[in-house]
């Protein structure tokens, strides 16, 4: 009957009390959504390759070799020879290897040379492969691949030609090679999206006439004469690789890393995107303290709430307290409606952030390849809620002691 | 049934008035009428039988009991246990419905709860009694009509048979027709139940039904002292 008769004081206020819940939903709803975001934004980082068992580079560090063959950031240190990437590549463990060429740019897009067996094994987000928005892979020497972002940013279509130019933004195109577009990738959410791909023999045809990074004077090689040529590439930036069983995994990059003739570094994609995610994850946790605030913020708005219906409500306690009620009763009843209202505000925030996810997740994933994914609330979530209604019920405390101290003072009799 | 001697007390704060009182005493089944003009200390007066204000000196015996001895939380208890209150403003919770109103003392009072038995029926039996619809119990008592409103604050002051009524100027808001209906239905409950009724008005022609009249300055006086 308490409950009953709490419910119907709070509902005899429906105008205030509704905009309390509300505003308690919407921060929850921020602080859920900005957690939602925020584990949606770590499993499509750590999603960005999948399938990929190892990662085979020049030797440098784990983090700036994941930079620069999966995210195109930075610069190798050193290439790897061509035999070394034939030996790893005979090696029995492998099931296969994708060879990675970067070093050139098309605009402020990466150009990456690579094999046909690319689009077959580069996986994300938990093995997707790569989709053809429109057009096919690179039949011809001189044909090129984009991502959906070049594809977006420069409105290309297939059969616009592109030219390359040598090196990251550098004055010296490859102009006597243009390249045709014969394929744009759907959009995956990973730096796939921005980089131009082309195969390996390209990356070696337009380097024909460039001795030490500079073109040779005066020398212009035909086009006809290259194709003829034996357009085996002498190095590759770095390779993915495939075992045939997970379980050779570590023993394939231990033969790699001890790989006596040049010094090599084979990582987990896994464990260097955590050692990364280690580095960016500090803006995570800045963004979840402004979320956590702002639900404080709502429910210190409840307790002004709460402070400023006190002396409307006097009368209402004097006869709570005519009836018998002890002033502790009166205080109960006040937290009580507190712990009511935080309840409300959590559940309908909950609710709102599903619709809001519904709504919300093709719409991401399309602008931002960010996957947001549809699932039961999580213990996580579930003790955001009871810490929401803890709170409101702790915060209502104050309110609640001048309550006692006024029903103390009123008694029975409501003496304004 | 109530008795208080020698009783003093003053509000807190600058210029309050106070209140001194020699002696003043209600019989078990007893009706009295207690006149007074407003401002003559009336509210005062049932603020100290009701316990929610401590006299300074002298003793309150509410059913024999010195209230003074109580725990404030006891004392809130002794109340609603042996005081049925009527208010003038009746004073209904708006937003309750009529069977909750009515049974809100007894929630704090388990002696009255007991004689109560089922609440449900003994509220729907005293509505009966009250004249009122038994299909107005689940309505919010905000609808009522006064007259309504006003059988139903009876109600709540009857639901377990407390000893001892206390009625503050419950028909000033009525027309004398009604007041007139009002009484009887109060007096009808009060005689079969044995209660001591105490009313508190300053309208003199209610006198005639009560076994006593008191006027309020033969009992107390006002002591107004200028800071």
């Amino acid at each position: 009957m308490i409950l009953r008769l709490a419910i119907g004081s709070l509902g005899a206020r429906a105008l205030t009390v509704a905009m309390t819940i509300l505003a308690i939903a919407l921060s929850v709803v921020l602080f859920l959504g900005v957690e939602k975001v925020r584990a949606g934004a770590k499993a499509s980082f750590a999603d960005t390759i999948s399938g990929t068992d190892l990662i085979v580079g020049a030797r440098s560090g784990s983090v700036q070799l994941l930079l620069y063959s999966v995210f195109r950031i930075g610069n190798p240190t050193n290439n790897v020879t061509w035999q070394s990437y034939q030996e790893i590549a005979r090696q029995p463990q492998v099931d296969w290897i994708v060879p990675i060429s970067l070093g050139d740019s098309h605009r402020q897009f990466r150009v990456m040379g690579t094999s046909l067996a690319f689009f077959d094994h580069y996986k994300y987000r938990q093995g997707r492969g790569l989709a053809f928005d429109e057009g096919v892979v690179m039949a011809d020497l001189y044909d090129a691949v984009i991502g959906a972002d070049v594809a977006a940013t420069l409105s290309y279509e297939v059969g616009d030609p592109i030219v390359v130019a040598h090196g990251i933004a550098s004055f010296t195109e490859h102009d006597d090679q243009p390249f045709r577009l014969s394929g744009v990738l759907e959009k995956t959410g990973t730096p796939v999206d921005r980089t131009v791909i082309v195969s390996m023999e390209a990356i070696e045809a337009i380097h024909v006439d460039w001795r030490n990074g500079a073109k040779t004077p005066g020398t212009t090689t035909p086009t006809e004469v290259i194709r003829q040529m034996d357009l085996t590439p002498k190095a590759v930036t770095a390779a993915l690789v495939g075992v045939e069983s997970p379980l050779q995994t570590f023993s394939l990059q231990r033969a790699i890393n001890q790989y006596p003739n040049e010094a090599l570094l084979a990582v987990l994609p896994g464990v260097a995107l955590q050692e990364l995610w280690g580095i960016v994850g500090v803006a995570e946790t800045a963004l979840l303290g402004v979320s956590a605030m702002v639900v404080v913020t709502a429910l210190i708005g409840m307790m002004a709430t709460i402070f400023s219906s006190l002396n409307e409500r006097r009368r209402e306690m004097a006869i709570f307290r005519a009836m018998g009620a002890r002033p502790s009763i009166i205080m109960g009843l006040l937290v009580l409606e507190a712990a009511l209202t935080a309840a409300a505000g959590a559940v309908l925030g909950l609710g709102l952030l599903y619709v809001g996810l519904i709504i919300a997740q093709p719409i991401v994933d399309g602008a931002f390849g960010l996957w947001l994914p549809i699932e039961a609330p999580s213990l996580r979530e579930i003790w955001v809620i009871v810490g929401v209604v803890a709170a409101g019920a702790i915060v209502s405390l104050i309110p609640a002691l001048r309550a006692y101290r006024l029903s103390v003072a009123d008694g029975m009799m409501v003496r304004i | 049934m109530l008795q208080l001697c020698g009783v003093k007390f003053r509000w807190p704060g600058q210029g309050a008035f106070g209140l001194s009182l020699s002696d003043f005493a209600v019989h078990q089944g007893e009706t009295v009428l207690l006149l007074g003009e407003s401002g003559s200390g009336k509210s005062t007066l049932l603020s100290l039988i009701c316990g929610t204000v401590l006299a300074h000196s002298g003793q309150v015996l509410v059913a024999k009991q010195d209230i003074s001895e109580l725990s404030a939380a006891a004392r809130d208890r002794f109340r609603v246990e042996h005081i049925g209150m009527i208010f003038q403003q009746f004073n209904l919770l708006p937003f309750g419905s009529v069977v909750d109103n009515i049974l809100l003392p007894i929630r704090f009072a388990p002696q009255r709860r007991r004689r109560a038995g089922d609440g449900q029926a003994e509220a729907l039996r005293l509505c009966r009694k009250l004249g009122l619809q038994p299909n107005i119990l689940p309505a919010k008592a905000a609808r009522l009509s006064v007259g309504q409103q006003q059988r139903v604050a009876v109600a709540r002051a009857l639901i377990g048979q407390p000893p001892i009524v206390i009625a503050d100027e419950p028909t000033s808001a009525l027309d004398a027709g009604s007041q007139s209906a009002f009484l009887d239905l109060l007096f009808d409950q009060v005689a079969e139940n044995n209660t001591t009724l105490l009313m508190v008005s300053h309208d003199p022609r209610l006198a005639r039904r009560f076994d006593r009249v008191l006027q309020m300055e033969d009992i107390a006086q006002i002591e107004s002292l200028a800071a």
